[in-house]
């Protein structure tokens, strides 16, 4: 056996509550191309970014050619011969080609023969692995597919050895793949060393020779992709832990409450984010949207809930359109008509963490009675129902005055859901309820969500945590590429089965 | 560096609003101090001056509270904005055109009853400021223009405007100076020495007036429209959280006009003080920096109308106080005090933070010992 190139143990990280990385061991072999997959938030990026020098690790060993060695920056990597290619191009728009590669890099002198060299350098480089790169355009001119070249020019001259790759085709037309691919194996056969994070299960069957899975933050499993399937990968990078089993009475199924008809809907960069969805929920039903983060959910929710504007196509409550191309009741409109949204980002959307808890538990309803007349705020109505919900919540520290951002995550969203559910909401828009929140909190989140459903709401749940969307739904619907992939009843459904569907494979 | 991460949960609310203001202000004084050493003259003897000039005898204290009475507004002006995130530095140019409105709604309707005269003036200064904020605040809701560029650049603009007003259509055409006529003198704002003609003291001419009382209103109407009214609610949830105010069907664009206006309004207010109260005519260049002065008051008194007022009252100190020591040193002139100006902004503005994290996690220890004990 070749000792590894790369060789990782027991890493880990943390950002604040969240442990990004927990334990990880990995062993990268020379002139192989590995591949690392696992969903959004699984915890790839950050640990190449470890190994880049971009973070430090708070534990754990890493190891070059057997030798141990202590990375506090991209400098240091570069120099163990480690290269990286983000997601994001690090390229200066108006500069050349060369100016860029070199940039960083100059030594004493960027002028006259040390220039001269280090273009016949990269030319040579050039034709070895038929880049095809004009080193005096300016990358502005450049496309995408040759910005990326650029970056992996950039670090083959500087000795890089091993290349980590972040979701490389992400951005990328199907020929520009292949291209990149060429390149990538090229590469390879001149025995350099390539690691390719993505969540995309083809790329990894098409080029990689071993693969590595992760799972919130958590290495699953290790395997040669000869010995394995796109399936096995998708239930891996899904997992099955223990189901978290929820009491449920049997659904008492009422009317059809909320209707979504062709539903499109665009993102702020102008894509289509929502492509062509059509979905109903009864009153007294809990529907479930499964999917990997960024197929559209979040888009989804937002455009129900009146915060985004509709492409195309529209929404009804109770027969009535709130919602298609040219018009759209605003969130506190939707509010007043029973519609409650608790949002997939609590921190961003749901609260704001600067404000007194008591000021976010009326937050969006601090302008109805009894929290306000006139427009005068009624303090001692504010802080009489918050003290009381915050004891029926459990909402601990029992605070009102306190902070919001010095309560837990699971303390948080607990502000956010007594707050949507005290209204008895007729339909309730729910993302991600339990992103971040402890155990204890989540049995918690769940019953009450059960409880508003036996008491005829309905219920939209979107979660990526899909034990959550097996044991509380009642229909299940897969979203993939902002498509509507698969529907089912929640009955002998399979993780498996959604895993695939969430993979976009089946 | 490790030690002094402070859990800001801990932290008194004291030690953050009083300690660390206190701190930094000694230290731009300290500093302040050094320069008039090397200038020449003796900074006890310096600071003795400041103290008699703005509390020693009656007059000058008249003169700290009128100036306080202008800071007050200005830095209301700014507070309210901040509390939406937004960086009106426009309230030099508001100011101005708030002149214009008292002026052109006193000299217009002066034949009505006198209080009735007062009330609409104050509107006038009101309106006036809040029109002149709007603009900016428009560009800055519906087209992103960033309010900082458009602030400043309508203080030039109300600047040349006022200036082709008060020389070509307002102005008094018996003289030659950019100015108006005065207003009719009984819808004057009773001064100072008014009242205290009524107490049976007498003293010398001073520019307070009844404007220092409407200041005073006015700490109270912020603090009320901020804290206690859905609009202050509202206007500090998008200035915190815009994302998170437009899931909860709060409009960014209304309240960011709505919080521009009340901005602009306030600093229109100074025009009361100088037109109504003092000068009674609009001067060429009235509202004399107050507009830019009243962001270094905001910022000390942590925009909050409890901090507002000793920030007010200690510019007003400095501004008296100064004028009392150019006037006795002849080493120290007139810019010398802009410098102090300048290190209390740098100091408790720009360097803010510069021992904060240091004297927080002192007290945190040191609470922590206490309670340990």
């Amino acid at each position: 056996m070749v000792s590894p190139i790369l060789e990782l143990t027991d890493i880990n990280k943390s950002f604040g509550h969240v442990q990004a990385n927990k334990n990880i061991n990995l062993k990268i072999n020379k002139g192989t191309i590995h591949g690392i997959i696992g969903e959004n938030g699984a915890g790839k990026s950050t640990l190449m970014s470890i190994v880049f020098g971009l973070y430090q690790a708070n534990s754990g060993s890493i190891k070059i050619n057997g030798k141990e060695i202590n990375l506090r920056s991209p400098r240091d990597s570069i120099i163990n011969g480690i290269g990286m290619v983000h997601q994001h191009f690090m390229l200066v728009e108006n500069f050349t080609v060369l100016e860029n590669i070199i940039l960083g890099f100059e030594g004493e002198t960027v002028f006259g023969e040390k220039l001269q060299k280090a273009k016949e350098d990269l030319e040579k480089l050039c034709q070895t692995y038929n880049f095809n790169i004009d080193l005096d355009a300016t990358i502005s001119d450049l496309s995408v597919g040759f910005r990326q070249r650029v970056e992996i020019l950039k670090s083959l001259y500087r000795g890089a050895e091993i290349l980590i790759l972040d979701e490389p085709t992400g951005v990328l037309t199907p020929q520009e793949v292949d291209e990149l691919f060429k390149i990538l194996r090229s590469l390879k056969d001149e025995g350099k060393t390539i690691v390719l994070i993505t969540h995309k299960l083809i790329e990894i069957m098409d080029l990689t020779s071993e693969v590595s899975v992760m799972r919130q933050g958590e290495m699953v499993g290790h395997t040669k992709t000869e010995d394995t399937s796109k399936e096995q990968l998708a239930e891996m990078m899904v997992g099955r832990s223990v189901l978290l089993r929820v009491d449920k009475k049997e659904i008492k199924k009422g009317e059809t409450i909320f209707k979504v008809n062709n539903l499109s809907v665009k993102d702020d960069l102008d894509v289509t984010r929502v492509k062509d969805v059509n979905l109903e929920i009864c009153s007294g039903e809990i529907l479930g949207i499964a999917g990997v983060t960024g197929n559209g959910q979040t888009e989804l929710l937002e455009a129900l809930s009146g915060i985004r504007k509709v492409e195309s196509g529209s929404i009804e409550l109770f027969g009535e359109k709130i919602s298609d191309h040219n018009n759209f009741l605003n969130p506190r409109m939707l509010k007043e008509k029973g519609l409650a949204h608790v949002p997939e980002d609590r921190q961003r959307m749901g609260l704001i963490s600067d404000f007194k808890a008591h000021e976010n538990l009326i937050f969006g309803y601090h302008d109805q009675e009894p929290y306000s007349k006139s427009a005068i705020l009624n303090n001692k109505e504010i802080t009489e129902y918050s003290n009381k919900v915050m004891q029926e919540y459990d909402v601990r520290p029992n605070s009102p005055n306190l902070i919001t951002s010095n309560f837990s995550g699971g303390n948080q969203q607990k502000i956010i859901l007594s707050r949507e559910l005290n209204e008895n909401p007729k339909v309730l828009l729910v993302g991600q309820p339990t992103r971040g929140v402890d155990i204890g909190a989540i049995e918690f989140i769940h019953q009450r969500l059960i409880d508003m459903r036996d008491k005829g709401a309905a219920i939209l749940l979107a979660s990526v945590e899909l034990d959550e969307i097996l044991s509380l739904s009642d229909r299940i619907i897969v979203m993939f590429d902002g498509k509507i992939v698969g529907e089912k009843e929640n009955k002998n459904v399979t993780d498996r089965e959604l895993g695939l569907l969430m993979a976009g494979v089946a | 560096m490790s030690n002094l991460v402070v859990d800001k949960s801990k932290v008194p609310w004291w030690v953050s609003n009083v300690i660390v203001p206190l701190v930094n202000l000694t230290l731009a004084l300290l500093v302040s101090g050094l320069f008039i050493f090397i200038a020449g003259e003796n900074p006890i003897e310096a600071v003795k001056l400041i103290i008699y000039g703005s509390f020693g005898y009656i007059q000058g204290f008249a003169y700290t509270l009128y100036y306080t009475t202008n800071f007050i507004f200005t830095g209301l002006a700014f507070a309210v904005a901040f509390h939406c995130r937004l960086f009106n530095i426009g309230g030099e140019g508001q100011a101005y055109i708030g002149g214009l409105g008292v002026f052109l709604v006193a000299i217009n309707l002066s034949f009505l009853p006198i209080p009735i005269v007062w009330l609409l003036s104050i509107c006038g200064a009101f309106l006036f400021g809040a029109a002149w904020a709007y603009i900016p605040a428009y560009l800055q809701s519906k087209r992103g223009s960033h309010v900082v560029i458009t602030t400043i650049m309508f203080n030039f603009i109300a600047s040349s405007l006022m200036i082709f007003l008060l020389v070509d259509v307002i102005r008094d055409t018996n003289q030659m100076a950019p100015h108006t006529v005065k207003l009719p003198e009984e819808i004057w704002l009773p001064s100072f020495e008014a009242f205290s003609g009524i107490l049976g003291i007498k003293i010398r001419y001073s520019p307070l007036n009844l404007t220092f009382l409407l200041a005073i209103a006015s700490l109270f109407f912020v603090w009320f429209l901020v804290w206690k009214t859905k609009w202050g609610y509202e206007m500090r949830a998008v200035g915190h959280n815009t994302q998170a105010a437009i899931y909860a069907g709060i409009s960014p664009h209304k309240n960011i006009i709505i919080a521009m206006c009340i901005s602009g309004g306030l600093a229109g207010l100074l025009g009361v003080n100088e037109i109504l109260g003092v000068s009674h005519k609009i001067q060429a260049g009235f509202p004399a920096g107050y507009g830019f002065t009243g962001i270094a008051v905001a910022l000390m008194g942590r925009n909050h109308p409890i901090g507002i007022l000793p920030a007010a009252f200690l510019f007003g100190i400095l501004y008296q106080g100064g004028s009392e020591v150019t006037f006795e040193m002849p080493n120290i002139t007139r810019y010398m005090f802009v410098a102090v100006q300048g290190l209390i902004i740098l100091f408790s503005g720009a360097l803010e933070n510069l021992f904060r994290p240091q004297i927080e996690s002192f007290f945190v220890r040191r609470l922590n010992r206490e309670v340990n004990a």
